[in-house]
């Protein structure tokens, strides 16, 4: 191996791949068989975190950054000037395997420009995987992509060796990824999503009727918008991915706050700050939709089509529906103690099975991890304060903020400024 | 009353064993390596008896769920001082009530617990994550560790697991033991690290001509898939705390 050459094709992949933002390596159960090498951990391991605090899980790069397309909002775009490179199969395969053996990760994240056409692409992916689990008895995580347009055959051939497999949205709505990608659209996305998801459903059925059936796709599927580049609403967003998990029964959505690579006049310039902040509301949306038992609809609607910056989507749904509230924690259901702003799951499910013991008090609760300085408001347990006073939304709002400090806002507006 | 023990897990459970046959009334428990005399309080130094301690640990394992049964284990691997007495009282309490009581999160022996246990698994998981091995001339995938907590107990199974081809050691440098796996089986090792004064004895851990090119790789790749314009140095040290960054690969300047 030209060590030099081989360190410059990972620098220029690896760069490229960088802004797919999918980190996971859970939900898959592979197991290590015939003493090979790896095998899957169910909740997944991040065994680093770059500078940007994002988690490193899987040896994540493009097997080339060629590309016949040009889409705006992508590095690798035909007419962006960069330093192009592609690695071998066996390249991959061996920067794999022993990084893997190192405890560097927990599997490989494969990509592609797409060279030629999107079947020829997507038999070079298949053949890295098939390398990796015949070859080499290989049994670590895989994510794949899957090539928009490559046909069903090496799909679904693809799905026997590979443990998650995902294609990416891009654009929350289609006349977002039309003025950005002429050349693609949603239903390119779509087919193959729903292909997927046809087979996986058909294995799962199969093997209740046979003992042996392979592994396809075992952690499912996921896809990634890209926030900010396009003028889109959170409730635009949210509801696509909403519909996504539904029709697709999709294991995740990642939402990719834009970072300008582009002079482009239709996004956002060079040199401007990504949407952290919304990005970090996005997501709250979607644990609150997924663990929490929120309707997309109560959190995101026509009154209120964009979440608050100041607060939480949960806290800023309580402050709304006031009429919820005080929830007494010695009675109320599993459900409502859920919505309870300072609740998390974990902190239900102990409140939940400890009240059989007896009423819980406030030390108690603060013992099994609940926020009470923001649980306080919208409670009441065995020895909570007689209150004469029926606080409205906003001004719970107004003590919650004076007393926690947001992380994302780091001067207080108002605090006076001297010089 | 303070019952005093030797620090190992059957000693902790014939403390147990020793409290019911002695019907004491209020009871602490301490490990000798910290036990301090104390003028108005008596004491008692439990000899381990395993076969004591088997009978209160068959009793527990009947009495609770086998996940509580691994939170009791994880608790007793924290080594923390006012851990020990938590699993006394815990123990004490589970036995003095109906089976289901390890569920009541009120009770502070319980939530002590379900915490220790917390931080055990947490730095079991942080060593699945951020042990490195390095390659050695002899053909073994090595690393030395010093957790937080003695983990090494817990972590045995899953590298066996996953790495089935490869011989491996993990040592634990703080508490000086090893594991070391043989393509077979996973046992218990010592390493002397003395050796390596001269040529004479040389050094127990010599790396593979290759090892250097990978780890320059994986330097390399980590530099390559931070995102500068998102630097976020917070949420990067509360995920990889300083402590650990003497283990990394990647955290070594080249």
């Amino acid at each position: 191996m030209q060590f030099d050459r081989i360190r410059e094709k990972l620098n220029i992949l690896a760069d490229a791949a960088k802004y797919d933002v999918s980190c996971s390596s859970s939900g898959s159960t592979r197991k290590n068989e015939g003493k090979g090498l790896g095998n899957s951990h169910t909740s997944g391991i991040c065994h680093t975190y770059t500078e940007d605090g994002r988690c490193v899980s899987l040896l994540k790069i493009l097997l080339t950054n060629h590309c016949i397309y040009d889409c705006l909002f992508c590095v690798s775009r035909k007419s962006n000037d960069v330093k192009r490179a592609a690695f071998s199969v066996d390249e991959v395969v061996e920067l794999t395997m022993n990084f893997y053996r190192r405890n560097y990760i927990e599997g490989l994240f494969l990509s592609s420009g797409i060279f030629k056409n999107a079947d020829f692409t997507m038999e070079r992916l298949l053949l890295v995987c098939k390398k990796l689990r015949l070859e080499q008895n290989y049994n670590g995580y895989i994510h794949l992509k899957t090539i928009p347009g490559a046909s069903d055959e090496l799909i679904k051939e693809a799905g026997l060796y590979a443990d998650r497999m995902s294609i990416n949205l891009e654009m929350p709505t289609e006349a977002g990824l039309k003025l950005l990608a002429p050349e693609k659209s949603h239903n390119d996305v779509i087919k193959p999503l729903s292909f997927v998801q046809q087979n996986i459903k058909q294995f799962a059925a199969d093997k209740k009727l046979i003992k042996h059936v392979p592994k396809f796709v075992p952690a499912g599927q996921s896809t990634q918008m890209v926030i900010g580049a396009t003028p889109e609403s959170d409730k635009d967003i949210m509801y696509t991915a909403n519909t996504f998990y539904k029709n697709f029964s999709l294991k995740r959505v990642y939402y990719s706050g834009y970072v300008p690579i582009s002079n482009d006049s239709r996004m956002p310039v060079l040199g401007t700050q990504p949407p952290l902040l919304r990005e970090n509301r996005l997501y709250q949306t979607d644990w609150l939709m997924r663990f929490y038992g929120f309707k997309v609809q109560e959190i995101l609607n026509d009154a209120n089509p964009n979440l608050d910056v100041d607060i939480d989507p949960k806290l800023s749904w309580a402050i709304r529906n006031m009429q919820h509230f005080p929830i007494d924690i010695n009675k109320a259901d599993y459900k409502m103690i859920l919505r309870i702003p300072g609740i998390g799951v974990m902190s239900a499910q102990k409140i939940v099975q400890a009240r059989k013991f007896g009423k819980l008090r406030i030390d108690q609760l603060k013992k099994i991890g609940v926020a009470y300085n923001r649980a306080k408001h919208f409670i009441t347990c065995a020895d909570s304060p007689y209150q004469l006073k029926d606080y409205q939304g906003t001004q719970i709002k107004a003590f919650i903020l004076a007393d926690s400090q947001s992380k994302y806002i780091k001067t207080d507006s108002n605090q006076l400024i001297l010089f | 009353m303070t019952y005093i023990f030797d620090g190992s897990f059957p000693g902790l459970l014939t403390a147990v064993f020793e409290h019911f046959e002695r019907k004491a009334a209020k009871v602490k428990l301490k490990a000798a390596t910290v036990f301090q005399p104390e003028a108005f309080s008596e004491h008692l130094y439990v000899i381990t008896d395993s076969e004591k301690a088997d009978r209160v640990w068959t009793g527990l394992q009947k009495k609770i769920k086998r996940d509580w049964i691994r939170k009791f284990y994880c608790s007793y691997l924290s080594e923390i001082a006012e851990a020990y007495d938590h699993l006394f009282q815990f123990a004490i309490y589970i036995f003095q009530n109906e089976a289901g009581a390890e569920s009541n999160y009120g009770n502070d022996h319980v939530i002590a617990l379900s915490k220790y246990a917390k931080s055990v698994e947490r730095e079991k998981h942080r060593m699945e994550a951020f042990i490195r091995f390095q390659h050695t001339a002899d053909g073994i995938f090595y690393t030395g560790v010093d957790p937080d907590f003695n983990v090494l107990p817990l972590i045995s199974n899953h590298f066996k697991n996953r790495y089935a081809d490869q011989q491996w050691i993990i040592y634990d440098l703080k508490r000086k033991y090893g594991l070391h796996y043989n393509l077979d089986t996973v046992e218990e090792i010592t390493i002397d690290f003395s050796k390596g004064t001269n040529s004479k004895n040389p050094d127990p851990i010599l790396l593979d001509g290759k090892e250097e090119l990978y780890s320059v790789l994986w330097k390399d790749y980590f530099k390559s898939a931070n995102i500068v314009a998102r630097k976020n140095t917070k949420l990067h040290i509360r995920h990889v705390p300083k402590r650990y960054w003497k283990y990394l690969t990647e955290k070594q300047l080249s």
